[in-house]
């Protein structure tokens, strides 16, 4: 992996959490926690690792990638609009009546969307009902799909992990934003579900570790899980929840507030710094 | 007359259309045998997924194959396909309007001696509830048959309830079924009796009882919940002017409610509803527990007399 393609994911990363960041406080509700904190992970799966064609959206062959934490739907709605799935503009949008951009994820609202989601607990088993066709006919697409940590208190999560590892789903990754949030604080002190590696790899899962906001090591953890056989791969990626906003970092309060005004400015300062930091 | 029970009508007809449509998938929930997927399970392993006891995950998987092109039938008891997954069906089928069939079986008290914990008889109005869902109720083994063909050929989910009891055979070879349209099976003007599942045979016997006491009774077999025929009930409103609903269910939110409100919004007349008053069932004989809850002919014939009554 080159310096130059490393910085461009980079720049990428940082151009849809300020579309997160805009949307978001334009809407006045959302969800901005959980789409920073995945930000990085979902530019390395649209702008590096999925083979998809935005211009064909329903090509059959394609990759598929399932935001199972449908809350963080604004990350995905950036993702897509950069990769051409949507116009850019349209992103102000964002849960005003009569929009494609709905609060969670809509596949009939909007194209590029795979999977219809937002109640936790059940991307998971739809992305293993994917890759299960995938099987029966044959085909080299993949399927991702991307949890959170509070989203794996659901007892579905569990019935589809067994699933997944009973029918040796190699063709599905699944990526948990182990962020340490949920609304009610904390995910230790909630409900804790560690400890999650040791977890998954019970359940007959190839497990990574990785740091979520290093795109090294989501790319090769990315890689590492296309060499797997026969059992589908856990990414566990350590992120930071609000990560890319020094007032939202790690704060509880962000999991699903805007933004007013005054922060918006603020946090796209932040990021616009960031930009020329980097440059 | 001959008996057969509806799942047992039901597999057979996905074996006999595996053959036809190769996207057809089948999930089951560790029930295969009483499901009676097991025919397919045979017949096509590669298409068959026992997905253990676990039917939330089963019908989300569902959602997730359907998605990429295949037709799966999941298939469960009715009070664990309907209850038990109900958020699933509702945000991860039926939101995103995906292809999914499900086919519940064991649904009502003639399951017997399972008791409450198995008979579903809150099924037909928990589905009915759901955006995007059509609701059949088969009335038997042939009828089930059809109702599976006509489930293949509509794009979006289908919820098929079936029986574990072996049920006569009403309708021969000539019976056409048709999505959505009400079959009547016997005219008469003093009152109009319209039944679903395992009733419509109690039904045609109230006829018989009713006919010797000198009063002719319309029959229709509601096979359809939803859509309901709505033409149907207000004609048969006005040219009966009293309606008694029959199902096996409570008599809240299923057919019959479903048949009231198309009544009270078009064509007042005086209406019963014979079904669970709003009570779980519990152990016996099929037979004794039809008897107990009050789903036999002579509950119709009475539920009919007392409704002819009402009339002005």
């Amino acid at each position: 992996m080159n310096e130059a393609k490393l910085q461009e994911l980079a720049r990428k990363a940082n151009t849809i959490r300020q579309h997160i960041i805009r949307m978001v406080g334009e809407a006045k509700s959302g969800h901005p926690g959980g789409s920073l904190s995945a930000a990085d992970i979902v530019t390395t799966l649209y702008f590096h690792e999925m083979r998809i064609r935005p211009e064909e959206p329903q090509w059959p062959d394609r990759d598929r990638f399932v935001l199972s934490k449908g809350h963080a739907a604004p990350v995905l709605y950036a993702a897509l609009a950069e990769k051409g799935f949507f116009p850019v503009d349209e992103l102000h949008t964002l849960r005003k009546i009569n929009s494609r951009l709905q609060g969670h994820p809509s596949m009939k609202h909007l194209s590029g969307v795979e999977m219809s989601t937002g109640s936790l607990g059940q991307g998971l088993s739809t992305a293993v009902g994917m890759a299960l066709a995938g099987k029966i006919d044959r085909k080299d697409f993949r399927v991702y799909a991307l949890l959170g940590d509070g989203e794996i208190q659901e007892g579905q999560i569990w019935e589809a992990a067994m699933a997944a590892a009973h029918y040796k789903l190699d063709n599905l990754v699944g990526i948990l934003d182990h962020n340490g949030l949920q609304i009610d604080g904390p995910t230790c002190e909630v409900m804790s579900p560690e400890p999650v590696a040791d977890k998954w790899q019970a359940f007959g899962w190839h497990v990574v570790v990785i740091d979520g906001h290093d795109f090294k090591q989501i790319i090769s953890a990315l890689q590492e899980a296309r060499r797997v056989k026969g059992k589908p791969a856990m990414i566990i990626a350590n992120t930071v929840k609000g990560k890319g906003i020094s007032f939202m970092e790690n704060e509880v309060g962000w999991h699903g507030s805007a933004p007013d005004a005054e922060q918006v400015q603020q946090a796209l300062a932040e990021l616009q710094g960031e930009v020329e930091q980097n440059e | 007359m001959s008996k057969i029970a509806t799942r047992e009508a039901y597999g057979r007809a996905l074996k006999k259309l595996g053959h036809i449509n190769k996207d057809i998938v089948v999930l089951d929930a560790d029930l295969a045998k009483s499901t009676k997927t097991i025919d397919f399970a045979r017949e096509f392993p590669d298409r068959f997924f026992d997905m253990g006891v676990a039917e939330q995950n089963m019908v989300a998987t569902a959602a997730g194959l359907a998605a990429a092109g295949k037709i799966p039938f999941v298939s469960s008891f009715a009070v664990f396909a309907s209850g038990r997954a109900f958020e699933q069906i509702r945000n991860s089928v039926a939101y995103p309007n995906l292809n999914v069939k499900i086919a519940a079986s064991h649904a009502g008290i003639s399951v017997g001696e399972d008791g409450a914990s198995h008979q579903s008889v809150e099924d037909i109005s928990l589905m009915r509830t759901i955006p995007n869902m059509t609701v059949i109720v088969p009335a038997d083994g042939p009828e089930t048959e059809a109702a599976v063909q006509a489930a293949l050929e509509i794009k979006g989910p289908v919820y098929i309830r079936l029986g574990r009891l072996a049920v006569p055979v009403l309708f021969g070879e000539d019976y056409k079924f048709e999505l959505g349209k009400a079959a009547i099976l016997k005219d008469g003007n003093d009152c109009t009796v319209m039944a679903c599942g395992l009733m419509t045979g109690v039904a045609l016997e109230a006829w018989e009882i009713l006919k010797n006491e000198g009063i002719n009774i319309k029959v229709i077999n509601m096979h359809t919940i939803k859509p309901i025929d709505r033409e149907a009930i207000i004609e048969a409103a006005k040219e009966t002017g009293a309606i008694v609903t029959a199902e096996e269910h409570s008599v809240i939110g299923g057919l019959g409610s479903a048949v009231a409100e198309v009544v009270v919004e078009n064509c007042p007349v005086p209406m019963e509803r014979v079904g669970l008053k709003d009570t779980f069932g519990e152990s016996g004989t099929p037979a004794e527990l039809l008897e107990k809850y009050g789903l036999t002919a002579k509950d119709i014939a009475a539920a009919v007399k007392r409704t002819i009554a009402r009339k002005k």
